[in-house]
Order: structure tokens, then sequence, then C-alpha cells
């Protein structure tokens, strides 16, 4: 590249000297009105500097006259939002669950909260749509362990199943026949074919016949002679289509070899009543409520 | 009269004058007199009359709905059009009716030209309304001058002071106007007054009593050449047949100055008095031909026409014509005006068809909508007997003023049963009843159960039926019954 300037032979004008394909640049100046407003930013931003946070300090950074943060946005966002809900929340704290099921207004903002609260702090082992997984129980369908009216899913958040929190937790603890020694395999493989049986699945009925009597002996003090459970026992329906851990035969004969018992937190202490109340009615109106 | 005045005037903004890198000469366009100037004072009384005026209509529509004729109402989320009420799901009118309006300029431009730059456009009407209130207060184009050459002094001083004034008490009315098309007008503007309106409607004024200002009274010109895309564009819709205001050079060439009593014979009718000039608000001298900057205002018609009387020539020397009569003329053919072409007709057509797609659409709007949702997580639900369930989120639109009952039933699925969650208790129908607050959208919860025997497949069709309890007018949703695999 030379030092001697290009000059375009067209229109007069010097050129940056960058060639490209043989187009050269022109070197303009840039417009008046471009210039103006690159001039207006830069003064701008100078009171932006004052204004709002801007600059880094060691430990902090400058605030700003007016104070503003996008935390303190947010806080007050909240803060406003939770004033705007105040006086629903009180109706909420003074009605019964009943209550707020049949008024159209306080189920309304109910199932909202309830839905939140839900996905907050539910669906991590309930799932996101209550439909459960092995284990933990799917909410939408007419199976509750510790009952499915509105009083009872209440209890039941609030103070959970198994855990070490709250006395008031529901409990129930099957025996791990195998384990325990209890019954041998046979047996074992027998009550399996029985509770098959009982639940209208495939079954081989010899040893379905054999196993009703282990059943009888065994069982029924809690999961009832039909196998229709026991809500204040905590001993689930065996006779219906709904498994908490699968109703395959491999399943069946793993639960009554070693036991199941699965834990929920109770939520009374980390929630406040009307989250709860909001959360009862919300669970209870995915379907299954009785 | 024994004497053409001739106007000592430059076309600033002539081709051969164009440089970027120049700074602007501002234009002083003298006033002019005659059948364009008419129309366009009637168009600006008529176009600024709309504006100013059209929030203030009043269109009653019953208890609990706004009376204003035109409203656009964000926080309720309806835009009211005098007997029309446009909820948020149906934008696409406003999008039909912004097509209507681009055909509509393609139309316009390939038959006559610009004629929206020179007529109808907000930037024109504006810079000719502050163009009145200059020459009201600055005198006509030769005072003006004068005034900007002189020094500062107090009456310049005090005239600049008027001047700019009354620019803004028309700019902060033009903002003014804009916010009262959100809100309810005589509302507002007691609000406005007595200072405790929104900060958003004084921030809108204010913004827009500044662009009214600086678009209409200091850029003027300079916003049609060099901000706005539609000069670039417009070339694209015209032809050749297409009216535009033009010289007509075979009359008026060879031009020279004219006297009394000069023969008119070895010359053209152009007598190079540049009134033409004077009056064009672009800087252009339209004998130069076509030229980008000319927003065909036609004020170079009336001033060319004015002189032609007076010197006994024909008007329409400066004129409304194609340029391929420019080029007929020059081969002496007579000149012909042809609006019927292929273009125009392509124009009109999608014209029509979308015109008349936008009005059926308008015309069978229905006051009565649902929109249903189908639970996606669980698709469905197992329960202890075996039967299967589907959730769905079940959405009524009341799109009219008043309370309506509906029941919900199905076809498609034997022995299916749909419960309405919530409702249950309050009715004992074996069908679910719900009730929609006028003018609301409601949301419910809907499911529905069937026996594991009546399930065929994973997924089978089935209709939600919405029936009005009073008219029995229906509304039909096809959707989905999910089950697990067979």
């Amino acid at each position: 590249m030379t030092e001697q300037p290009h000059v375009d032979e067209f229109t007069g004008v010097q050129t940056t000297g960058h060639e490209w394909d043989g187009i050269r640049e022109l070197d303009n100046p840039l417009p008046r009105w471009w210039q103006w407003i690159l001039w207006a930013t830069v003064v701008w931003s100078v009171g932006y500097w004052f204004v709002y946070p801007a600059w880094p300090l060691i430990s902090s950074h400058t605030k700003g006259f007016i104070g503003y943060s996008s935390r303190g946005e947010l806080r007050d966002d909240v803060a406003a939002a939770k004033a705007r809900q105040a006086g629903h929340l009180a109706k909420l704290a003074k009605a019964s669950l009943e209550q707020i099921r049949t008024d159209p207004e306080l189920l309304e903002f109910a199932l909202a909260g309830g839905r939140s609260a839900y996905n907050v702090n539910c669906s991590q082992c309930h799932g996101s749509g209550a439909q459960g997984f092995t284990g933990f129980p799917n909410l939408n369908d007419d199976e509750w362990l510790w009952g499915g009216t509105l009083d009872q899913i209440q209890y039941t958040i609030t103070h959970g199943a198994r855990n070490d929190v709250d006395d008031d937790a529901h409990y129930s603890d099957m025996p791990a026949f195998l384990d325990d020694e209890i019954l041998d395999t046979k047996e074992i493989a027998d009550v399996t074919q029985y509770v098959l049986k009982l639940s209208g699945q495939d079954h081989q009925s010899d040893e379905a016949l054999s196993g009703a009597a282990t059943f009888a002996d065994e069982c029924a003090a809690c999961h009832s002679d039909d196998g229709s459970g026991d809500i204040d026992a905590g001993a689930p329906s065996l006779n219906n289509a709904i498994w908490l851990y699968g109703g395959s035969p491999e399943s069946i004969t793993k639960t009554i070899s070693h036991s199941r018992s699965g834990v929920m937190p109770a939520w009374g202490p980390i929630l406040d009543d009307v989250t709860v109340k909001q959360l009862a009615v919300y669970v209870h109106s995915l379907g299954g409520g009785q | 009269m024994s004497h053409i005045e001739q106007y000592d005037v430059k076309p600033v903004n002539k081709k051969e004058e164009r440089n970027l890198y120049k700074k602007r000469v501002k234009i002083h366009p003298k006033r002019v007199n005659g059948t364009f100037r008419s129309l366009k004072w009637g168009l600006m009384i008529f176009t600024l009359g709309i504006y100013y005026v059209t929030p203030w209509l009043r269109w009653d529509r019953g208890p609990g709905a706004p009376d204003q004729a035109v409203l656009i109402d964000f926080p309720a989320r309806r835009f009211y059009f005098f007997f029309i009420e446009i909820w948020p799901q149906e934008i696409y009118y406003l999008a039909g009716l912004l097509i209507i309006a681009g055909i509509g300029l393609f139309l316009v431009t390939s038959l006559v030209g610009r004629a929206w730059c020179g007529y109808a456009c907000p930037q024109t009407v504006w810079t000719d309304l502050f163009l009145v209130v200059e020459r009201f207060v600055e005198g006509d184009r030769a005072a003006r001058i004068r005034l900007d050459k002189a020094p500062i002094s107090i009456s310049k001083a005090t005239k600049k002071i008027i001047k700019f004034g009354l620019w803004t008490v028309i700019s902060i009315g033009t903002g003014g106007a804009w916010v009262f098309y959100y809100a309810d007008a005589p509302t507002l503007a007691m609000q406005l007054i007595n200072f405790d309106a929104p900060t958003i409607a004084y921030a809108t004024i204010g913004v827009l009593s500044f662009t009214t200002l600086t678009l209409g009274g200091l850029m003027r010109e300079q916003v049609c050449t060099y901000m706005c895309p539609w000069p670039r564009i417009q070339a694209v819709m015209m032809d050749e047949e297409s009216m535009t205001v033009t010289y007509r050079s075979t009359r008026g060439e060879p031009r020279s100055a004219f006297r009394k009593g000069d023969s008119w014979d070895q010359r053209g009718d152009c007598v190079d008095c540049k009134a033409c000039v004077v009056a064009c608000p672009m800087g252009i001298d339209i004998r130069d031909g076509q030229q980008m900057e000319c927003i065909t205002c036609a004020l170079c018609i009336d001033a060319c026409d004015n002189i032609m009387e007076k010197v006994g020539r024909p008007r329409g020397l400066i004129a409304y014509d194609s340029l391929a009569n420019a080029d007929r003329r020059a081969k002496d053919q007579h000149g012909s005006i042809k609006f019927i072409r292929g273009r125009t007709l392509v124009y009109a057509g999608v014209l029509v068809i979308v015109a008349a797609g936008m009005l059926a659409a308008l015309l069978l709007r229905s006051d009565l909508d649902i929109n249903v949702l189908h639970d996606r997580n669980p698709l469905f639900t197992a329960l202890s007997n075996g039967d299967i369930r589907n959730g769905f989120t079940f959405k009524i639109l009341n799109k009219s003023r008043e309370q309506r009952t509906f029941s919900i039933t199905a076809e498609g699925i034997d022995d299916l049963s749909l419960k309405l969650v919530g409702s249950e208790d309050l009715n004992d129908f074996t069908v679910p009843y719900v009730t929609v607050k006028p003018d609301r959208l409601q949301s419910f919860r809907l499911l529905a159960t069937v026996p594991a025997s009546a399930i065929t497949s994973n997924a089978q069709s089935l209709r939600l039926i919405l029936t009005e309890i009073n008219t029995k007018k229906k509304v039909t949703y096809s959707t989905m019954f999910r089950g697990p695999e067979k």
C-alpha cells in the first residue's frame, strides 16, 4: 500500500485506502446530525452516572441520587402485589375450606395462589401437573392414602407423613415381611398372586388361593379383608387400578418383602395458614377431591 | 399589468445543488391562491378536524361500557370504534386495516402519484399549518427573508417569540389530542387541567409536542427528503401513465422573460418568472422534471396558472399529467389519461379482496367464542375403577353486554361424563351449567371421564359443545380425549 492518499475520481473525495474487491471506501465526514446525537448521548450518560447506580467501587458501587436498584424495584412490586391481595387474603384466612370452595370469587383467588404455591413447593416431588411419580402419589386421581376431603388434604399438607418434624404427621409402618423373617419367599409369591387377583389383574389361581390365607392372617388387619385399605391405618387400597409403586408382580413382591415408606415434609411450619388453605383447595380441585 | 415580476430565487434543493455536507438553506414558500390551494385548505380543515374532534364524539353502548366513540382502552384491553368493539384476540382487524391502508396507498400512488404526500400526510398538513402561523406573524416570503437576514432586534425577537409561542400552543394541542384516544376524553381533560392526570399522559404529550414542533416547524421538507422512506418507495408504485405534477416542456420551452407586447412566436409559454419556484415548499424547480423531493402539493400549478392568466396564455403549463403524455406531446400526439392499467387493476383487485374479507369477518363476528385447552400434564388420569379422565381449561368469551348462561355437553364418545370443578355443589344438573358475566372472558376447569370399556385408542375425537340456554346458540370445539396405549 502506498503512502500517497488515494482520491476517488468520480467524487473527488479521498478514500480510506482500504480496498475490497476493487471497492474503496470514501473518507467522508460523519453527518452532522449523527455527531450531534453521539455527543448528546455522551452528555446523557454523564447525567446517568449521577442518577442511577453506575460505577463499581472496591466493595460496593455508586448508588445514584434516586436510589434505584432492580432488586428494590422487585421488592416494591412484591409489596404492592401483597397489598393488592390483602383484602382477599384476609377473607381466605376467615373462611372455612368449604366456604372457599363454594364462593366463586374466593375460589378463583385461592386456586391462583394455590397453583403458584404448588409449583414452588410441591411440584418437585408430585410433578408439575400433580401427576406424581413412582413413590410420589398422583394428586389428580381418586385414590387417597390419607383421605381426599378438603380437611384431610389440609391436614396432610400441614403435618406431612413420616417426618421427624411434626408429631402429628401421618404415620404407618408396614412390616418388611421377608427382611423381618415373617414370611418366606414362597409365601410372599403366593400373596403377590392374591393381591394381583384382588386388583383384577392376571394371576396364577392356585398360588392366589394359598396366598389368600396368608393375606387374611398377615395383611387384612390393615388392608381389610377385601383389600380396600384403611385410611386411618394409612393402608392403601389394593383392589383397584392405582399403584403408588407400580402394580407389576415384581413391584408387589418387592413391597411385601422390604416394605415401603414415603416421607412428606410438614408444611405447617414452613408455609402460612392461608397458603396451606389455598394449596388444599387447589389440590382438591385437581379432580380427585372428595 | 405590463410586466411580470421575475423572482430572484434559487431552487435550493436542485439536484446540482444537492450536497449532503452542505448546511440546509431555509425555504420561504410564497403564498399562492388557486384551485389546489383551496383544495388543500379544505383537506387541512377536514383532516385536522378528524384528528382533534374524534375523541370527543360520544357513542352510547349501554351501562357499564365507555360512551366514547373511538377509544383504545389498554387497561381493559378493548378497542372501541363506534359500533365495533375489538378484543385483543381480534387484533387481526387492525392488521387488515393496515393492509387496506397500504394497498390503498399503492393504488392512489399508481393513479395520481404522491397524492398522500401532497395533501393528506400529517407532516404536510402540520407543516402547512405552521407556515400559516409563520406567514401570519412574519409576513410573506419577501418579509420573512428580510427578517431572517436582519440583525437581532426587539421587533425581530418579538416576532420570533410570538411565532414559536403559537407553534408551541399548536404542538401541545396536537400532542394533547393524542392522549384523548386512550382514555375518557372529558375526564382526562379535567385531570390534565388539575395536574392529576397519569404521568404517562404528560410524558406522551411532551414527546409528541416536541416532535410536532421539531418536524412541522423546524425540519419541514427535510423530513420528507431525508427521513421518510415513502419518496424512495413511490417510484415502484408509479409508472409512465401515473398522473403527477409536471411541467409541459414542449409547451413552455424555449423559456424567456416576457414584456407586454412581446410576440409569442418563436418562444415557449414559460416566462421564466420563477413563480413556481417561490411557491415550492420543497425548494425545487418543477421545470427540472420529476424529482424525489417533489411531494406533488400542486402549489406550483396554482402559481403558474395565475401567471398564465395574467399574460393571456392558457392555464396548465404546469399541470397534472403523465410522463407518457409528455412523450406523446413531444411527438405532437394528443395526451390521454389511462387510469385503467394492469397495475391499477391489480392494486384495486387486491384492495377489494382484502376489504371484502375484512368486512365479511367483521359482519360475521360472533359475540360468543370458546377456547379449550387440553391439560398437557398429565394428559390423562387413570382412576381407581379403571376409568380415564381428561382435564380441560374451558374459556368462554362473552363479547356481549349481557350476562349469559350456557350448558356444556360433549359428543363423540359414549358414556362420557362432564364435571365442572367448583360448581358441582351449586347445582344438581346432569350437564354442567355456567354463567358468564357481560363483556368478560371466564375460565373454567372441565373434567371429562370415560369408562375403561369405552376407550378404543390413546386419542379419540371429542367435540365439546357450548349452548346458550336462552337462544340455543351453539359453539363447538373439536379436541381429543387422551387415554393409555391400547
